[in-house]
């Protein structure tokens, strides 16, 4: 009964699998590849070489790149910092206060920006910024980047702390540690892989951000997406897809860490 | 007001209620110091939400609870010098052994080398001293128990409150633990405040027994007092087993009721305050108090026909059949040294009690 249910007896499994996969990855894999071609053009392959790396480093444009590198660093940084203080807080107020009247709306209004279409995002952050007249710049950018990071950082929040009863902290509590106490010797400790997960994704949600980074930023600040992108608005180099297989690396660093963090967490049982 | 230091827990008109429904209505009970008290009842009769008042987790929506004397009620759990064992353990996975049983000194201010070194001769009390390093999830279930326990105790609390420790232990582990429960509530003196469904382990353990229902309390009183004098029908059936019988009384003299069940058989019992002639009420009547002959021995014998004979290891159950009446479960000990016979199903015997088998009951 079970097996002839099984998902991968059904017709073309295979065939569309493999077709998803290659529309996925080979992109990536041809840029990944490319980036280490001795060629100056982007199409011809004419032998291995790290010279667009160290084009990146040391090349015309690595001083542009390095400050918007930087530029990008520091917004990710902070943004996921504080977007994940932001979340984890939100988390405790509507998984841990009982059930107010708001609740639901609280939920909707928190996961609610991951449904809208980013560039109305964009436009309405930078018609905010005009509207209380701030003038453009790193900040912009910040602001905007927290905000929107705080649904991406909630999620893993949100569901690391569902599973963690209350029984918890009613013990901690009834063990004569203060609401505070329980927080910080007891829930905070037990929702750290989702803490860790949200920041990571933040982490990465900020840092490749384009279309909001575009409207906000001021003349002259760039990120790592945008400088990238005004490269290849002269024309597509090799050493942009040596820029790109270096993000796409930190990215899979990231990714791959979160779910270790994870992982580990669950071979204890918890 | 109670100032008594013999009482550690008074409960007075303590009422719970979420929204319109009533989950506790207006219980008034006293726990005595250095007594093992057991809030006994079906699931949803209130006994945990009463537990968690004391505890503080849940607020009295009128009522006041006193620890010996102090007002308590409106203090959170962090001030009240009572500790709970829960039903899930809740031990703090990230903890080791040793940190979660130290946890609650540690939240009182005592140094880490005073509350590891109390931790430590908690551990020993409960035998778990060689798992001191362990973390939670590296411990059977019956170990994590054991943990839990002494996680609860090492703060010396005034009372001690748990919420059905046992239950998701098996039957033999179980029934280790309630000795081993009632051997440290009589080598700590501490007050324990002991909640379960399970009526057979309430008997075991208890000083005293509160048995509830549907947010009231039914009974209050000694193991003994609760299973042989029940006061309602309620009790009566959810202690032990029963056989409960409709009576009419007929006549009540000199402290006796004479009764009659469906068929006409006649019965003769101890007569019960609030009961009078012309009554329609039950009778319980517990099987182990009744035995079968092949005559009747006494007047008030009554005859029927063996339906089913069970054979049960320690005891063997025989259901009987009256003439035009009831049936009757009636339980001998399956031993050679009593007069109790054996009877095959088909054999015509007579039903008769001991004095005081049988028991009038309010509804």
């Amino acid at each position: 009964m079970a097996k002839s249910h099984d998902v991968r007896r059904y017709p073309g499994f295979m065939a569309i699998t493999i077709l998803c996969l290659v529309i996925l990855y080979a992109p990536l894999l041809v840029v990944a590849v490319y980036s280490f071609n001795a060629s100056p053009s982007i199409t011809i392959w004419e032998g291995v070489s790290l010279r667009w790396y160290v084009d990146v480093f040391t090349g015309p444009e690595s001083a542009k790149f390095r400050e918007a590198a930087w530029n990008s660093f520091i917004i990710a940084i902070t943004a996921a910092t504080t977007a994940t203080a932001i979340a984890t807080l939100a988390a405790t107020a509507v998984l841990r206060s009982g059930r107010f009247r708001l609740r639901t709306f609280s939920l909707g209004l928190i996961s609610l920006p991951l449904m809208v279409p980013e560039i109305v995002t964009a436009v309405a952050t930078l018609i905010f910024f005009n509207a209380i007249a701030i003038e453009r710049g790193l900040l912009t950018i910040l602001l905007a980047h927290i905000a929107f990071c705080i649904p991406f950082a909630y999620m893993p929040i949100s569901a690391r702390m569902q599973g963690i009863e209350a029984s918890y902290e009613q013990a901690a509590m009834d063990l004569y540690a203060t609401k505070r106490q329980a927080f910080t010797r007891i829930l905070m400790p037990l929702m750290m892989p989702g803490i860790v997960s949200g920041f990571l994704l933040a982490f990465i949600i900020s840092l490749d951000d384009f279309i909001i980074t575009n409207f906000v930023k001021g003349a002259g600040v760039e990120t790592l997406p945008t400088a990238i992108f005004g490269a290849v608005k002269q024309g597509i180099k090799p050493n942009i897809m040596a820029i790109s297989t270096l993000l796409l690396l930190v990215s899979i660093v990231l990714v791959a860490l979160s779910w270790l963090i994870g992982r580990r967490d669950q071979a204890r049982g918890r | 007001m109670p100032q008594d230091r013999d009482i550690a827990i008074d409960v007075r008109d303590a009422v719970k209620r979420y929204g319109t429904f009533t989950a506790l209505k207006r219980i008034s009970l006293s726990i005595r110091d250095n007594e093992f008290f057991t809030l006994l009842g079906p699931s949803g009769c209130g006994k945990t939400t009463l537990l968690r008042m004391i505890a503080g987790f849940e607020e009295v929506t009128e009522g006041t609870i006193y620890l010996y004397g102090q007002e308590i009620d409106r203090l959170p759990p962090h001030k009240r010098p009572v500790n709970t064992v829960f039903q899930n353990y809740a031990l703090f996975p990230h903890m080791d052994v040793l940190e979660n049983v130290g946890f609650g000194l540690e939240m009182l201010g005592k140094s880490r080398a005073e509350a590891r070194a109390r931790a430590g001769d908690v551990l020993e009390m409960v035998q778990l001293s060689q798992f001191a390093s362990r973390m939670p999830y590296q411990l059977s279930g019956g170990q994590q128990q054991r943990v839990a326990l002494a996680r609860a105790l090492a703060p010396r609390p005034r009372v001690l409150l748990l919420d059905e420790p046992l239950s998701a232990l098996d039957l033999k582990l179980r029934k280790a633990m309630q000795v081993e429960l009632k051997h440290l509530q009589r080598e700590t003196g501490i007050t324990f405040i002991f909640v379960t469904h399970d009526q057979e382990e309430a008997l075991t353990m208890s000083d005293r027994i509160a048995v509830m229902s549907e947010g009231e309390l039914q009974q209050l009183g000694e193991a003994r007092e609760i299973y042989e004098r029940p006061r309602n029908v309620f009790v009566a059936d959810f202690i032990g087993d029963t056989n409960l019988m409709e009576v009419t009384v007929d006549r009540i003299a000199g402290g006796r009721a004479q009764c009659h069940l469906g068929g006409g058989h006649k019965l003769t019992c101890d007569a019960v305050e609030g009961i009078g002639a012309g009554a329609r009420v039950h009778m319980s009547l517990r099987p182990e108090r009744l035995f079968l002959s092949a005559r009747p021995v006494e007047e008030e014998s009554l005859s029927g026909t063996v339906r089913e004979m069970i054979y049960i290891g320690t005891d063997i159950t025989t259901v009987v059949d009256l003439a035009d009446g009831p049936q009757f479960t009636v339980r001998s000990s399956n031993s050679t040294r009593g007069n109790a016979r054996v009877f095959e199903p088909g054999a015509k015997v007579a039903v008769n009690m001991e004095p005081g088998a049988a028991r009038l009951l309010v509804d």
